[in-house]
């Protein structure tokens, strides 16, 4: 290392690791010796750059080229930003898009790595360490900062008035109450909601997007529907969607549901839903009973649907039981009949809240 | 007028009357009757025959000597019947290389077609003689090139509703469990995709004319061919979306440059010569 990098060292914290500090003997029998001597700082040795003229006026050259290519970089970035136009293709991509990445990006790239080379070619390198300053501060400024405390107290007289003092601390301590009362503001409770959706009795099973209302004769075994209820698809006497916007997308966050025919030997329904089905094709509902996906993943001759989220499958075949994933309860079924036309209705609601599970979600509630 | 009048008491007249009444009936039946089943032309029945010999060489071993399946001793399905199948689902698993099976595995991959069109054209019409069953499509359904931006924005809805779970939005295909999978819809003509959604084959549902009307298929499948015209930024990442993009920056690009700055901190031309 040369003598004027040592000399430029600033003195306070700073120090240069001396052979005979190495070499120190323990200070005392508890603090034992280093197990493995300090081997110091290996040699310094100078970069080509350092020892060579020619070469250090190369690497000036090679980061100030960088620089100025990262210049004409970003003029070409404002340049293609006005003439491309939008929706020329090259490759299969943008061009636009390419052209203004490549720029800029090209840009970047050329200004961080010229900084990179300038460093490690022409900066100067020598190692240094600087110790650890001790945190605390010193006796003076200690004493100084307690002193203007004791002052301020003194001359505010808040130890003097315990009255304003008093009424101070509960015109603060009382400003938690808002926070506490705008909790409200999370509710109101859900009530039953969570237990119920928008079908009802009578209800037909359509089709979803077209709402077309199905008829067993329409499903073939293997098919899957992916269904709705019929009053997403009704308008009041006004001619107004019954629902429309957020209601209709909270109401069919819960009713959506999935019809799937499967030959009716397959099936082993579950206790007390034995004729839910008509003639082999049964409703779940579609959102899984773990967080609440839409789940139509449906393989019809293994009669599993999988949940895309997390992997729970249900076995349609056997009452929507949970055979694999971290779901808990089986799958909702829909009662289903044959209205006198001959569609597909719901003969109640679900007899079990649909979604994901919840504290309450064992109590009976109408 | 007067010819009829002086020959009605003629011994022929009563047939001539009756030879009248039948050509006018069968003139009347021909006009109204529907079109015959193509199946009883004869060059249908020489396709049929045709088919029929290209089974058994075939197809027989798995599916039995007419097509009525079998089953294995444990009641297995060794190879499904193939009666009421139809048209479309012959079209579609000979037409795309899934059958014949090349071998057992979880599904059945796609492959270049083994057979030629006429060899499954006659295939086809043999399977579609043995019981009725989805015919292939017509070609007004599967003919995409002049949909409306109307049909092409319900086809999305259609195609985000029943189709995306399993072959995500873009139609790149996704896994299914036990080495089953969703394939890719990219390359696939209008009319297997139409034929694929009618007939349900392997693990896939079946989506039904009545349910999923011709016109909504037409609509579904013009979505699927103009998301995957777009061209995509980049690389596509089959569309998977921000969240594999985003573990792709992390895991290589932040990686990558903790690498990068590892290398270019440890390296660096040292000189033994000292500067004099």
């Amino acid at each position: 290392m040369s003598s004027e990098s040592h000399d430029a060292q600033p003195s306070d914290g700073v120090a240069q690791p001396t052979g005979d500090e190495v070499a120190r003997p323990p200070r005392n029998d508890i603090e034992p010796a280093e197990p493995i001597e300090n081997p110091g700082l290996p040699e310094h040795l100078p970069r080509p750059t350092d020892v060579d003229p020619k070469l250090e006026k190369r690497a000036e050259r090679q980061v100030a080229g960088m620089f100025t290519a990262a210049i004409i970089l970003t003029i070409g970035f404002c340049v293609a930003y006005f003439t491309i136009p939008k929706d020329a293709v090259i490759f299969g991509w943008f061009s636009l898009n390419l052209a203004l990445g490549l720029t800029l990006g090209g840009a970047l790239f050329l200004i961080g790595i010229g900084a990179i080379q300038w460093a490690k070619k022409l900066m100067k390198d020598h190692e240094i360490i600087e110790m650890r300053h001790p945190a605390r501060s010193s006796d003076d400024d200690r004493e100084a900062a307690l002193g203007v405390l004791d002052e301020g107290v003194a001359e505010s007289g808040f130890g003097r008035r315990p009255l304003i003092r008093r009424s101070l601390i509960g015109a603060v301590a009382i400003l938690g109450l808002p926070a506490i009362v705008m909790l409200r503001d999370l509710g109101p409770l859900p009530g039953n909601k969570l237990f119920h959706t928008v079908w009802r009795k009578g209800m037909r099973v359509v089709n979803d997007v077209s709402g077309i209302p199905l008829r067993p004769s329409d499903i073939e075994v293997g098919q899957l529907v992916n269904a709705q209820p019929a009053v997403f698809f009704e308008t009041d006497s006004h001619g107004h969607a019954v629902f429309h916007g957020t209601e209709l997308l909270q109401a069919k966050a819960k009713a959506s549901v999935i019809a799937v025919r499967i030959r009716p030997d397959d099936i082993k329904p579950r206790k007390g839903q034995a004729n839910w089905d008509v003639d082999g094709i049964m409703v779940y509902s579609k959102i899984c009973t773990h967080v609440g996906c839409p789940i139509s993943l449906w393989e019809q001759q293994t009669h599993h649907l999988l949940c895309p989220c997390h992997q729970t499958t249900y076995d349609l075949a056997d009452g929507g039981k949970v055979i694999f994933g971290p779901g808990k309860r089986p799958l909702p079924q829909l009662p289903l009949a044959v209205d006198s036309d001959g569609y597909l209705i719901a003969t109640s609601d679900f007899h079990e809240p649909v979604g994901p599970s919840f504290p309450e979600v064992n109590q009976h509630r109408d | 007028m007067r010819f009829l009048s002086t020959h009605r008491r003629h011994p022929l007249a009563g047939y001539a009357v009756l030879l009248f009444g039948l050509l006018l009936a069968g003139a009347l039946y021909y006009a109204f009757a529907p079109g015959k089943a193509e199946a009883d032309t004869a060059g249908d029945t020489a396709k049929i025959d045709e088919g029929r010999q290209l089974f058994l060489v075939g197809c027989a071993s798995c599916h039995g000597m007419n097509a009525e399946g079998i089953m294995t001793k444990r009641g297995g399905n060794y190879g499904p019947s193939l009666i009421g199948v139809g048209a479309a689902a012959v079209d579609f698993q000979v037409g795309t290389g899934r059958m014949p099976l090349a071998q057992t595995a979880p599904q059945a991959p796609n492959k270049p077609p083994v057979y030629d069109e006429d060899e499954t054209e006659a295939l086809a019409a043999y399977i579609a003689s043995l019981a009725p069953g989805p015919a292939i499509p017509d070609e007004e359904y599967t003919d995409v090139s002049e949909i409306s931006q109307e049909d092409l924005t319900r086809g999305g809805e259609f195609f985000r509703t029943n189709c995306t779970a399993c072959h995500n939005s873009v139609g790149a295909g996704g896994a299914l469990p036990s080495g089953r999978y969703a394939p890719p819809l990219r390359n696939v003509s209008a009319r297997h995709i139409y034929e694929a959604m009618q007939t349900g084959p392997q693990q896939m549902p079946v989506f039904s004319d009545d349910v999923v009307t011709p016109e909504d298929k037409r609509a579904i499948i013009a979505y699927i061919k103009n998301v995957q015209a777009q061209p995509q930024g980049g690389f596509g990442g089959g569309g998977l979306g921000p969240v594999v993009d985003g573990m792709f920056a992390w895991i290589i690009g932040i990686g990558g440059l903790v690498a990068v700055s590892v290398w270019l901190a440890a390296h660096g031309a040292r000189v033994k010569k000292k500067r004099s």
